[in-house]
């Protein structure tokens, strides 16, 4: 069971969210948007959307370096567990109280807003559900277990984030997540489910935040050549040759 | 010294009658479809009046294209690119859907399907944004012929500064139609704001276009443009934006508004510019010099080092004699009576126009006098300062010097041509009082009133080795067939068109592989009547035999 859980799902996610996202790329470069709805409505997004990105940009920030820096690092430099902890925990409790009002605020205009939720997909509605429990069992491991120590003392570090780089170094030792609080070891499974749905949903819009804006020419020239002329394009597999 | 074509038109204001055909031609071939009803790549507004979108000119308002900074260089005036990435999860300066309208369609089923009732079936308006019923209170050209001006026309940006001098009453005020389309700037704005990299402007022709598969709907492009003419479609999540009809030009036919354009106003064809002095040009701190300094940027086809440097650059010979005829480059530098649209802007836009004389020739006219007197009509340009200033708010950033000079040329066109259709003696008086010849007065009457399509229209075909794809455009069906196995799958439109020599490749391997003549089920490979030889006769083609023999 537990090999199931800690490594044989995590691993099928991982897949899915890599296949699928090339299948996704290759096949739907149309359908890759963030499926914007601000033309319908304008307020509550004002409000709601800035909150909930920037949260969750927290949110994914905390997850790296909590997931992906060792202890022993983090020592090395000279900060101590106390420091780390306090630091982890109040920013994690800023980023995932915005993400969560902002959250709060996009569902409840996505319901009451007509037009808003006439455009709302069934994956939409999937992947808030995934969204929604993963942020809420994030909040309730960072009250419950690092605030008030409900269930006993757990550090992540020793424990989840030490199973999450074996995982990433494809030497999974399922044991550590297996002796991890529930809290954890279902935040984790919301994960990796959300993983697993990100390259059927919206979700793709994370990869195509446009950092190179930063530094490309203000204006782009594009040449008409690899395209045959008229508004036919030929299909796949009928391409030009020489 | 870089040259680069630009594919540009100029618009004759004097000869819209306000029809609209233009704009709906446009919309039965680009945006008929479902996320696009309130896209009209071409609109028709009248002016004074409040545009589409709503009070769009207004830039304090929207933010839309360059300012000029205090260092002198040029910045979105929507902020630079970290201010439009910390913006980029909520658009600060996105039109809401009421700012265009809310589209609509009626319950027309109510109508047959009603019950026998005492009182007629209403088909009531329903919204195509929430499917429920909605009240219609506002829509593209509610204001059209000055509809409601008390109310809205007052509104209008360019009035502005004259608000006080324009009587909006029915019996004195001046009205005129302003056709619009993107303007397919050389220093696009909207291009600039995209934060994907989408936008992009072509090296052959200049044409401003959406790529399709890189947008991510960031919206940035709709803040940016300040002609608010690149639109977001809600059903794809993706912009869309006039196109030039660029599978048209391609192969040297002209758009469609232009091609149904009813006035015949419209002109077509190719201005060769510096591609290296835009950006200064741009950044010129008077904003009334900035009309001269996007001419300073285009380049004399007549010239033999502008040829010279043209070749170098890639450009074909063929394309370079049209520049060369283009009527294009006559209205803007040869006769000098096109405009700009908005330079203040700084995009430098590349629809520029002719303004209308006929506000000044209806004063004139309603007060008894000949309204094609050269002197009657010059004196009321120069009394009638309000449409004047109007016309300057428009086109020259309010600078009147311009826009006088345009409307006396048009003026004097109007008499010297008027003596020569009556079969007096042209007064040479009237052209040398705009500095022109009589000569270069009946060239400029020629092709502003009587040019042929082949005037015009002055379009290359698009150069590229490439001639089986033009055979495919020529052979292909405008209602081709859509078959793209999964689509619909994430949105509307995706999947791919098949092409109809794909089409006639398959019947053919079908024919000649198979045991019968021809009469294949599916409809990828039917049969169609280009391709039937005459034997057999295929399902379908012929009614029915009783003897039940099929071929």
């Amino acid at each position: 069971m537990n090999v199931f859980l800690w490594v044989i799902v995590p691993y099928l996610c991982l897949a899915v969210f890599v296949v699928g996202h090339v299948w996704r790329y290759r096949y739907d470069k149309f359908g890759w948007t963030t499926r914007s709805s601000q033309l319908y409505e304008d307020r509550l997004l004002r409000l709601g959307s800035p909150l909930f990105h920037f949260g969750m940009l927290g949110v994914v920030g905390g997850h790296v370096i909590g997931l992906l820096v060792p202890r022993s690092w983090t020592e090395a430099v000279g900060i101590d567990d106390h420091l780390y902890h306090y630091v982890a925990v109040v920013g994690g409790l800023v980023a995932g109280v915005m993400a969560l009002v902002g959250m709060a605020i996009l569902v409840y205009r996505r319901r009451t807003v007509g037009p808003v939720f006439s455009a709302t997909t069934p994956m939409d509605k999937v992947m808030y559900a995934f969204l929604g429990a993963a942020i809420v069992l994030g909040m309730w491991n960072t009250i419950a277990g690092s605030i008030f120590s409900l269930g006993g003392e757990y550090n992540y570090r020793e424990g989840v984030s030490v199973w999450y780089r074996s995982f990433l170094a494809f030497q999974p030792d399922a044991d550590l997540m297996a002796d991890a609080p529930i809290g954890f070891q279902l935040h984790a499974l919301v994960a990796f489910g959300l993983f697993a749905l990100w390259p059927f949903t919206r979700l793709v819009h994370v990869f195509s935040a446009p950092i190179g804006y930063l530094t490309r020419p203000y204006i782009v020239y594009r040449s008409r050549d690899d395209r045959p002329l008229g508004s036919a394009s030929p299909r796949r597999g009928w391409d030009r040759v020489g | 010294m870089r040259v680069m074509a630009q594919m540009a038109m100029v618009m004759n204001l004097d000869k819209c009658i306000g029809c609209h055909t233009c704009s709906v031609t446009c919309k039965q071939a680009w945006t008929n479809r479902t996320g696009t009803e309130y896209v009209w790549f071409n609109n028709v507004e009248t002016r004074p009046g409040l545009g589409y979108p709503r009070t769009y000119e207004d830039q304090e308002e929207w933010q839309g294209g360059w300012v000029r900074k205090p260092n002198g260089r040029l910045e979105l005036r929507a902020g630079g690119r970290w201010r439009k990435l910390l913006t980029i999860f909520s658009n600060p300066k996105l039109p809401s859907i009421d700012d265009y309208y809310e589209p609509w369609t009626y319950d027309y089923e109510t109508l047959t399907s009603s019950p026998q009732t005492d009182t007629f079936p209403v088909a009531r308006p329903k919204s195509l944004i929430s499917g429920k019923d909605m009240n219609v209170e506002w829509s593209a050209n509610w204001d059209d012929d000055l509809g409601g001006s008390h109310e809205h026309a007052a509104r209008d940006v360019m009035l502005q500064g004259i608000e006080d001098k324009v009587r909006l009453e029915f019996e004195q005020t001046f009205m005129f139609y302003l056709p619009r389309i993107c303007e397919h700037c050389l220093n696009p704005s909207c291009a600039a704001s995209c934060p994907s990299g989408a936008i992009y402007k072509r090296e052959e022709d200049g044409i401003v276009l959406v790529d399709q598969d890189r947008c991510r709907g960031w919206r940035m492009c709709v803040s940016g443009c300040p002609y608010k003419k690149v639109y977001f479609n809600h059903k794809t999540g993706k912009a869309e934006k006039c196109t030039f009809c660029y599978p048209r030009v391609e192969v040297g036919i002209p758009t469609v508004c232009s091609e149904t354009c009813v006035g015949r106003l419209r002109y077509i064809g190719l201005v060769l510019y510096d591609a290296d002095k835009v950006l200064e040009a741009a950044s010129i701190e008077d904003e009334h010099a900035l009309y001269d300094a996007q001419r300073a940027c285009f380049l004399d086809p007549h010239d033999p080092a502008v040829q010279r440097a043209a070749e170098q650059a890639g450009i074909p010979g063929d394309w370079i004699e049209a520049a060369q005829r283009s009527p294009v480059w006559a209205l803007i530098n040869t006769y000098e009576v096109a405009l700009p649209l908005h330079p203040e802007y700084r995009t430098m836009p590349m629809v520029w126009y002719i303004p209308p004389l006929s506000p000044v020739v209806d004063v004139v006219r309603d007060t008894g006098e000949d309204a094609e007197d050269r002197g009657n009509l010059f004196a009321a340009i120069d009394t009638l300062r309000i449409p004047v200033e109007y016309l300057a708010n428009l086109f020259t950033a309010g600078d009147t010097a311009p826009v006088d000079r345009v409307l006396k040329k048009l003026a004097a066109m109007r008499s010297y041509m008027r003596d020569i259709n009556l079969g007096r003696d042209p007064d040479e008086s009237i052209p040398a009082a705009v500095g022109m010849t009589g000569e270069q007065m009946y060239d400029m009457f020629r092709l502003l009133a009587i040019a042929k399509y082949a005037e015009r229209y002055v379009i290359p075909a698009a150069h590229a080795e490439q001639a089986h794809a033009l055979e495919e455009l020529a052979t292909d069906c405008p209602v081709s067939d859509y078959g793209g196995g999964q689509q619909d799958l994430f949105g509307e439109g995706s999947g791919y068109p098949t092409p109809v020599a794909v089409e006639n490749f398959r019947m053919l391997q079908d024919r000649q592989t198979s045991d019968s003549l021809a009469a294949p089920d599916d409809k990828a490979s039917r049969v169609n009547l280009l391709n039937w030889d005459g034997k057999g006769t295929p399902d379908g083609l012929f009614p029915p035999r009783d003897d039940g023999a099929g071929s």
